[in-house]
């Protein structure tokens, strides 16, 4: 059992286990996604409130959600590349952020054409909406610290250190629509209560939602696959890569 | 599995500054609770936390049966209210389109000395629930009219 938990920690194992997984999660990513695009955007149901206008929830959500869950991932694993060293996990973090901050800019983009016709309004500072703003500034600056060391040991350490303080954040927005009042409305599906949403619009949201799950995680394994290569560039089994490629 | 005392110290580091700032930023949205409201509720006017010369956000529900139009203008007068304290609030401007009765409503904008709330821009506010209208109603949308019984046609 330990054996695989080492071979997580070595770039070159890593690297080989994704290029076999790789292949499935793309075809995975696509099939929910056509499946998702088909529920979401043709065959659910019009709100009883906002008509088609609703159908912007199925881009909406899963984005927002999967924003916060790369954000989480992104600390967890900056701290336990900061406490036990550990290479493979700074790879992990440092290829989240990217991910993470296009993720955060499609939900405060797609929310702002969403408010418009609902709210009235493109933007306001609510606590929600401010607070999920934060989220974007926090991605950037990781990004920006990480590549303002020229050292990158050091880089990967201070950008690790920003990641889980910036943590505090995500109960923040989480929380912010109980907290305050706000523009932004409660949460519609919650773990411990029944969603209130009707069953086909569920539907079509949870298959997006898994879509975008899918999607974050091909395209985080083929960062983290370029990651590797860049820092294992003077190994034996990176060269004897790019010359077998060429 | 015992620790090494170097990642132990690296472990007790972070954890104590997530703490740290996690108190910090605690304390300052305690402090600035009120401040962090978008709008305040028809109870809270009348307990006399608005700001009475300056502009603030109202927010509630639009009271059933208390919204009138004008004929001759865009005017629109209503009542917000949140169950325990009732707003009237005027607004000459164009209303978004999920103003309605029994909806969220924000209203930005002065009470005046009548205790008549002026209302200069009006957001509309939507609850957590998407669902499907009624079947009918779709139904006879698509061009498949149904015998309604009175019943029926009330809807939920």
């Amino acid at each position: 059992m330990w054996t695989w938990f080492f071979q997580l920690a070595s770039p070159k194992w890593v690297f080989q286990f994704i290029e076999k997984l790789l292949p499935w999660f793309r075809a995975i990513t696509l099939v929910l996604f056509i499946a998702g695009l088909f529920l979401g955007l043709l065959y659910s149901s019009l709100d009883y409130q906002q008509g088609n206008t609703v159908r912007i929830l199925y881009i909406h959500v899963p984005g927002a959600f999967l924003s916060m869950f790369a954000y989480v991932l992104m600390a967890i694993t900056g701290a336990i590349g900061f406490i036990w060293r550990i290479k493979m996990a700074h790879i992990v973090s440092v290829s989240c952020a990217p991910i993470g901050a296009i993720l955060t800019l499609l939900t405060l983009i797609s929310g702002a054409v969403w408010g418009k016709p609902t709210w009235g309004t493109y933007w306001e500072w609510d606590a929600r909406l401010t607070s999920y703003l934060i989220l974007l500034f926090l991605y950037l600056g990781f990004m920006a610290l990480h590549s303002a060391f020229d050292d990158r040991k050091s880089g990967d350490r201070a950008s690790a250190v920003l990641a889980m303080v910036g943590l505090v954040n995500i109960p923040i927005i989480h929380f912010s629509v109980e907290w305050w009042n706000t523009l932004h409305q409660g949460a519609t599906i919650s773990k411990l209560e029944k969603p209130s949403m009707d069953a086909d619009m569920l539907a079509a949201l949870l298959t997006m939602i898994a879509a975008y799950q899918f999607y974050f995680l091909t395209v985080l394994m083929q960062r983290i696959q370029g990651e590797i290569l860049v820092r294992e560039k003077l190994t034996g089994w990176v060269r004897k890569l790019v010359i077998a490629s060429k | 599995m015992a620790m090494k005392l170097h990642r132990k110290k690296r472990l007790t580091a972070i954890i104590a500054s997530v703490f740290a700032v996690s108190i910090v930023v605690g304390l300052v949205l305690y402090a600035s609770n009120q401040k962090m409201n978008l709008f305040i509720t028809p109870t809270e006017v009348q307990a006399g936390i608005a700001p009475l010369d300056r502009i603030f956000r109202i927010g509630g529900l639009v009271k059933d049966g208390s919204v009138k139009r004008s004929e001759t203008s865009l005017r629109t007068d209503f009542i917000v209210t949140d169950g325990v304290a009732d707003i009237k609030v005027t607004y000459d401007k164009i209303m978004p389109d999920l103003f309605r009765e029994g909806q969220g409503v924000v209203a930005m904008g002065k009470m005046n000395d009548k205790g008549l709330f002026v209302a200069s821009n009006i957001l509309a506010k939507h609850d957590e629930e998407y669902k499907a209208p009624e079947v009918l109603d779709a139904l006879e949308r698509a061009g498949h009219p149904v015998k309604k019984t009175a019943q029926d046609s009330k809807g939920s």
